[in-house]
């Protein structure tokens, strides 16, 4: 047992006074911690990063273009679009409740954004912020369905699909599709803009550097309040790998493109809904929510508000991503957010880890799902096989990431994680 | 504590008072025209067969359900309990029978659920000292607060959710049956902390079906049948009054045994 340098041996620690509990302790003892709870079904980032070392041996061993830096700068700009639209479903994932239309919603935005910045000639920022706008007020829509009028989320956004599709169809229904001007920097954003190398070392370091700060004065007043804490070993050790890991990839990217300006969009967005679910009391509640929408109701959480965040966030990010895709692809056409998107953003949220089930999930699950789908669907490409090929792959991860989910369900509930 | 010699007399001016309070469901009236008041520091036992009304009750007092008719004054003033936050902020705390915590969040977020330190940034250390100082209060014996709900034992929740409703420092604390699910040792740590909150001048409404339970830490004992007043005891009223009380009969197993307890007993007396 850890015994704080300035405490006395003889008083224990607050939280380790009941002498029938194993608490592992050192570097040693955290591992053994992971296995345990590995075991007990609790497999967090996993089995997803498992996967994804699978997909980049295959894919590399049948094309060595797969792992290139250039490729994989693509992958990233790629992955950014979808991504942001998959963080809008860990939301509402969160909640127990799902949104199906996010593909058509991020159609409309697009179309939207065309047609008021082209067409009306409206200023590029005002035409985006219109389309969050409206975005909001669709997921304010889907809410108001679902707490007032009982509606189950999966019909009343199942029902915005279909809407939505019909009103892009309609916006773009003289031309069919509207070319984003080249030169304009929206587009650029989606196409070109990278972050300048010294910079995205800087902020990697920076990152770092805040992981060790906040994990070390965490530590330091646990120490000073009386509760256990973790060997400054392991505190430094876990920002260290952040810093050399991150660092090796970011200077493995700068080779070539560089870091997307884009993917670093995203990323920013991933940290922030990862703060506001895990470090505030609205994510707390979310989580609350999810898991038993009664306790959370007689705690005095307003549900029926939670739910409204969560809609509104879902359809606001699904509108981000319409946007990024429409500058990814210079034009706003009646294609865009049909066919695979809504589904691959459902699919990169499961297969990150976010549970279907409710109240168990995480922002980064949108991060490393949308790259495990994008790395098949880049793998094939460059293998030159065809899509039909592509949707049976992704078909078959996604129902493997579900089958991990239900299994590991289970195997919390025999040892008692919930 | 000298508790038991003033055991009938309400001490504080009263917290809690039900004027004619009424809940019906669509054709089924749960409760019909009650009245009972719950002064501070007091414990006021609720007792009932199944099916009287105490739970209902419960969640009328706690804002879940809305009453039909009636009137609730908490501290001399008309409320009306909309919802469990209204409930929570007045000062009412309510540990629910099914404890309403939530399975995937841990003891910590549990306790301080919907009352968090720090909406913007969760104060974590500031909140697992306040839990720990909580659960050794009630001397819990939890083996970690960083566990979900799900790994602990019906009688650990129960301490979880007694803890949770002292966080706020309520007046008036309810506990749907708090004994129901534990051992010998935890009833007794429960009583005592009954106890112990009544002498710091709360409010206590506890719903049991335990009578030794209600015997040792009620001043008085207010008995639903089928969801109507049916008499206010003290608790050194004889079990006969009790169970006839609740049940509604005079002639019962109850009364029957204690018939011909004192029948043998007589004919010990006779033949000796």
């Amino acid at each position: 047992m850890s015994q704080p340098p300035d405490g006395s041996p003889n008083t224990p620690l607050l939280d380790r006074a009941d002498v029938r509990v194993k608490h592992a302790t050192g570097i040693s003892g955290a591992f053994e911690a992971f296995i345990t709870r590995v075991k007990s079904g609790d497999l967090g980032f996993l089995p997803v990063i498992v996967g994804l070392l699978i997909i980049c041996t295959v894919f590399q061993i049948l094309n060595p273009v797969f792992l290139s830096s250039a490729n994989i700068a693509n992958l990233l700009f790629d992955s950014s679009t979808i991504g942001v639209i998959s963080l809008g479903i860990v939301c509402v994932l969160m909640v127990a409740q799902i949104d199906l239309s996010v593909g058509s919603v991020s159609g409309f935005a697009s179309a939207l954004v065309g047609t008021l910045w082209v067409n009306q000639g409206w200023p590029v920022l005002l035409a985006i912020v219109a389309a969050l706008v409206i975005g909001a007020l669709i997921g304010a829509a889907y809410a108001f369905l679902f707490n007032w009028l009982g509606m189950p989320s999966f019909v009343s956004t199942l029902s915005g699909l279909l809407a939505f599709l019909g009103l892009q169809l309609f916006l773009l229904r003289s031309t069919g599709s509207i070319n984003l001007p080249f030169e304009s920097p929206l587009v650029s954003f989606g196409q070109l803009l990278t972050v300048p190398n010294w910079l995205s070392y800087a902020l990697v370091a920076l990152a770092a550097v805040g992981v060790f700060l906040t994990d070390y004065r965490i530590q330091q007043r646990r120490r000073t309040s009386g509760l256990s804490t973790q060997p400054m070993g392991t505190v430094a050790i876990k920002a260290l790998a952040i810093l050399v890991g991150l660092e090796l990839i970011v200077f493995y990217l700068n080779q070539t493109r560089g870091v997307p300006w884009m993917f670093g969009l995203f990323v920013c967005l991933v940290i922030a809904m990862n703060y506001a679910l895990k470090q505030t009391q609205w994510g707390r509640a979310m989580t609350a929510v999810g898991g038993n929408p009664e306790a959370a109701r007689r705690a005095g959480i307003n549900v029926t508000r939670i739910y409204m965040s969560a809609f509104m966030i879902c359809s606001t990010l699904a509108a981000l991503g319409g946007v990024l895709a429409a500058s990814r692809l210079a034009s706003a056409s009646q294609q865009a957010g049909t066919g695979d998107v809504n589904l691959n953003a459902i699919a990169a949220a499961v297969i990150g880890g976010t549970s279907l089930f409710g109240g168990r999930g995480s922002a980064y699950s949108a991060l490393l799902g949308i790259i495990v789908i994008q790395a098949i669907s880049s793998g094939l490409t460059l293998l030159d096989l065809s899509s039909s090929l592509r949707y049976m792959i992704t078909g078959a991860v996604l129902a493997i990431a579900v089958i991990v989910d239900s299994l590991s369900r289970r195997s919390r509930m025999s040892s008692g994680r919930g | 504590m000298s508790e038991h010699l003033e055991s009938a007399v309400p001490r504080g001016e009263p917290v809690l008072s039900l004027r004619g309070i009424s809940k019906n469901f669509g054709a089924v009236s749960a409760l019909t025209d009650i009245n009972f008041d719950v002064h501070a520091g007091e414990v006021v036992a609720l007792v009932g067969d199944n099916g009287a009304g105490k739970s209902t009750l419960v969640k009328v007092l706690a804002g879940v359900h809305q009453p039909s008719a009636g009137e609730i004054f908490f501290d001399g003033k008309p409320v009306k309990l909309t919802d469990p936050s209204t409930a929570l902020d007045l000062g009412i705390a309510t540990v629910f029978q099914d404890l309403a915590l939530c399975e995937n969040l841990d003891v910590v977020a549990n306790i301080f659920l919907g009352r968090e330190k720090g909406p913007w940034h969760l104060d974590e250390v500031g909140m697992e000292i306040r839990s720990w100082t909580l659960l050794n209060e009630l001397s819990a014996r939890i083996p970690s607060v960083r566990e979900p709900i799900a790994s602990l034992s019906g009688g650990q929740r129960q301490t979880v959710a007694i803890a949770r409703s002292l966080l706020l420092q309520p007046k008036l604390i309810m506990l749907d049956e708090p004994t129901a699910a534990l051992g010998v040792a935890q009833t007794a740590e429960v009583l005592d902390l009954i106890e112990r909150v009544r002498a710091r001048g709360l409010g206590v409404l506890m719903i049991s079906h335990n009578m030794e339970d209600v015997r040792a830490v009620a001043d008085r004992i207010v008995v639903l049948r089928l969801g109507r007043n049916n008499g206010i005891l003290t608790p050194d009223a004889s079990n006969e009054e009790l169970v006839s009380a609740i049940t509604g009969a005079t002639e019962n197993s109850v009364t029957r045994r204690a018939g011909r307890r004192a029948q043998r007993e007589h004919s010990n007396e006779a033949s000796s």
